[in-house]
């Protein structure tokens, strides 16, 4: 057993820490959200050449030989420090598709996405489908050599940013048949793809995306074209784990903020701090973001055993973090008062991207269902 | 970053749960959660462990260690949870042990510690009294010398099981005009000396786990103080951070959680297991996340303390964090048992023995047991003081 980082992880964590504080305070931030682009392509281009974008995958693949240790560290600087760029998008989840799809496909894809060069979004969100991935009313059909998809994808994060989507469709059966599922890849600027894009609540750009019939060949299929859904299991399962890891960056920030914040803050003719009864409130902050962290190491590490552990290892993890997240959310404005409502603290915009972890990918109750219907499974086998 | 246990580590896990297979004695299976047992019983699985010199892990292995490695502790007190085994009690081991060894004389080491590891001598942790508990500092009794002697007087309280004890550590105000924390001096005390005398305090689940202890003229000879007289506080602090080390107890909650699945397994709903309602299940869900939580915690900081980093921040968690979710795992158990949780099975003719017939027998103690562990979230500091704590040494406030 052992919980230490490598030094090429202590390395990326600090040269990535640097970057963002030089190149990412929150003032600059805001301009960049505030801009038409609401991204910037050269931090991306910096992160690829930092090896960010290298770091999770093996050399065969043109990476650097880590995992997803490697891309733990760096969602949670990420969190840390609120970055927009889609990391999780392109690398944990486009690269986590990629890297187990075809040499051809690592070939064509892979390595431009590595160069920062092709930018990857996930859409496999429906308006009806909440966080079911096997609900799926878009549709990929045998078209001659190929596939024609149609369908309306929902709140495709990072998809305005993105050169190409990784897009799950129903090849066969019903609407939420857990078989016949395929994922495709699909250049955004293909004819039949429309985009309705806009902003997020919590400072990122996502997009409406509208499949009409479009054509894709036969190499744009991912694995197994009527049996996917494993794969995106799997693939959403090490998304989670990236995700639980931003949470951390952006929690351990709100607290130490608010801690901050109370030392300085007076009322009553003493600093807001030394009320005991904030002070335990902060305590529990506290320990709500050591406890992800904890939770968060147990997922990343739990990524390659047997399914049922992968999974429940994942919700579990999914649930700690967004009650924790809620928690150390809601306590940092309230500790901060009126100064917390307000958009020129950053306070307010950790507790935002907070909220909204919580809802992607499944929230707490979607994952506290899913961990104990795999509970209830693991019961009636031992039964049997 | 890794989970995996090496091959020295698997083959280790294989001796101690054989070891365990063949020596536990079967008399004691299933007590592992009581608190009425007999001398004999509480010290049964101690004594041959201290035969075969493994009553003590975390000591050095100068004074009667193993030399075990943290990660070789976890797979120890994972495995002995496996068969919930009854482990040797704390006021010896993992309290007085550590402070005799420590800070204690050539003479103290060479009389005491033999009798701890072995389970023959029994130790009364004699701290709290009635006007001090959360504020341990504001205690009262005296010790003067006199002579050779201390004359110690005074009233000591929530004594653990000090009715079978054979010494106690105690601190005593031996500066009484000295502030709270200084004056204060440890104490050991054979508690066969003229003077003392333990009264039974009866709890909440009818049990007879604590006592009062008075001490009045109680003459000991001043060689059974510990360390520097007045700073008895500083030994005090330092028992508690040993104190905390498996406080979490994980590896107990595992085996409860494995218990209640059990028991949830066994009662019906509408004709259903409960294990399959989804309220009841969802509940179980949570507390074994939580749980797994902690279990990480607990792992993180044994990590850091394997590389002699000490323990982190997180540390302070433990305390906490596990004393809640041991708290809830009793109070699912007990709803869990429904209707039977009501018989009172310690008041009934025969006294508590475990075949009554009222109700399965897995619901005998389901109240008591949730009654009986209010405790932890107030012993060893309660969890409001350790929030005290955490905001002074980790937040800096």
């Amino acid at each position: 057993m052992d919980f230490n980082f490598t030094e090429e992880q202590t390395m990326i964590r600090d040269s990535l820490a640097r970057l963002i504080k030089d190149q990412y305070d929150f003032d600059t931030r805001r301009k960049v959200i505030a801009s038409s682009e609401g991204w910037r392509p050269k931090m991306w281009a910096q992160f690829a050449e930092l090896g960010l974008l290298a770091a999770p995958f093996s050399e065969e693949d043109g990476g650097l030989g880590g995992g997803p240790i490697d891309a733990m560290v760096v969602m949670e600087e990420f969190g840390k420090g609120l970055v927009i760029e889609p990391y999780l998008q392109s690398v944990v989840i486009g690269g986590g598709f990629l890297k187990r799809g075809s040499d051809g496909q690592k070939a064509e894809h892979l390595a431009p996405m590595i160069a920062g060069e092709r930018v990857f979004a996930f859409a496999y969100a429906e308006p009806k489908g909440r966080y079911n991935l096997a609900d799926l009313e878009t549709t990929a059909t045998k078209d001659g050599a190929g596939w024609k998809i149609s369908g309306h994808k929902a709140v495709v994060v990072g998809a305005p940013w993105a050169s190409h989507l990784i897009v799950t469709a129903r090849t066969a059966g019903g609407r939420r048949d857990t078989k016949g599922i395929g994922v495709f890849i699909v250049a955004k600027d293909a004819k039949g793809v429309t985009t309705r894009d806009y902003p997020t609540v919590d400072g990122r750009r996502a997009s409406e995306v509208h499949f009409d019939n479009v054509s894709v060949g036969t190499d744009a299929a991912i694995g197994d074209a009527g049996n996917g859904l494993p794969l995106i299991e799997r693939v959403t399962d090490e998304a989670i784990a990236a995700l639980c890891a931003e949470a951390c960056g952006a929690m351990k920030v709100a607290q130490t903020m608010t801690v901050e914040y109370s030392r300085t803050r007076k009322q009553f003719g003493t600093a807001i701090g030394k009320f005991q009864v904030l002070q335990h409130k902060m305590v529990d902050m506290f320990m709500e973001a050591e406890q992800s962290v904890s939770m968060t190491y147990m997922a990343s590490l739990k990524l390659d055993e047997d399914d049922v552990t992968r999974k429940k290892a994942a919700s579990a993890a999914k649930v700690r973090i967004g009650q924790a997240g809620r928690f150390v959310g809601q306590n940092a404005i309230q500790i901060h008062g009126g100064m917390g409502m307000t958009d020129e603290l950053a306070i307010g915009h950790y507790f935002k991207r907070l909220t909204i972890i919580d809802s992607e990918f499944g929230n707490v109750d979607h994952h506290l269902k899913r961990y104990t219907d795999l509970s209830a499974t693991e019961v009636l086998v031992a039964a049997e | 970053m890794n989970l995996d246990f090496t091959p020295e580590e698997t083959a280790f896990r294989d001796e101690v749960r054989a070891f365990i297979r063949d020596n536990y004695p079967k008399e004691l299976s299933g007590m592992g959660s009581r608190e009425d047992l007999t001398r004999e019983q509480f010290l049964g699985w101690h004594k041959i462990l201290g035969k075969k010199g493994w009553s003590a892990p975390a000591w050095p292995k100068k004074y009667g260690g193993t030399g075990w490695t943290s990660t070789q502790r976890y797979i120890w007190s994972e495995e002995n949870a496996r068969v919930d085994a009854l482990m040797p009690l704390p006021f010896g081991v993992s309290m007085v042990g550590p402070v005799i060894y420590t800070f204690g004389s050539e003479e103290q080491k060479a009389k005491h510690l033999p009798g701890i590891l072995a389970g023959d001598v029994w130790w009364a942790q004699g701290y709290s009294e009635p006007g001090a508990g959360s504020d341990l500092a504001s205690l009262k009794t005296t010790a003067v010398r006199d002579g050779d002697h201390y004359v110690i007087n005074g009233q000591k309280t929530w004594t653990t099981l000090a009715q079978h004890a054979d010494w106690g550590f105690f601190l005593c105000r031996t500066d009484p005009s000295a502030k709270s924390q200084e004056g204060i001096s440890f104490i050991l005390i054979d508690m066969k000396t003229p003077g003392i005398e333990v009264r039974p305090i009866r709890l909440i689940d009818g049990t007879h786990e604590v006592n009062e202890t008075w001490l009045t003229d109680v003459r000991v000879p001043v060689e059974n103080l510990v360390g520097k007289e007045n700073e008895g506080w500083t030994y005090a602090k330092f028992l508690l951070a040993h104190e905390r080390s498996g406080i979490a107890g994980v590896a107990r909650s595992k085996r409860g959680v494995e218990r209640l699945r059990s028991i949830a397994s066994s009662e019906t709903i509408d004709g259903t297991p409960l294990i399959l309602n989804g309220d009841f299940s969802r509940k179980i869900s949570q507390l074994e996340i939580d749980l797994t939580a902690l279990e990480f915690t607990e792992l993180r900081t044994l990590a850091s303390e394997a590389q002699g980093k000490g323990p982190g921040p997180e540390s302070s968690i433990l305390k906490i964090k596990g004393t809640e979710i041991q708290q809830r795992l009793t109070e699912l158990t007990l709803e869990a048992v429904g209707n039977y949780g009501a018989p009172y099975a310690r008041g009934m003719d025969g006294h508590g023995v475990n075949d009554l017939g009222v109700g399965p027998e897995y619901s005998n103690f389901a109240a008591d047991t949730y009654f009986n562990m209010r405790k932890t979230s107030i012993y060893g500091g309660s969890n409001e003081i350790q929030r005290n704590i955490i905001t002074k040494m980790i937040l800096g406030l």
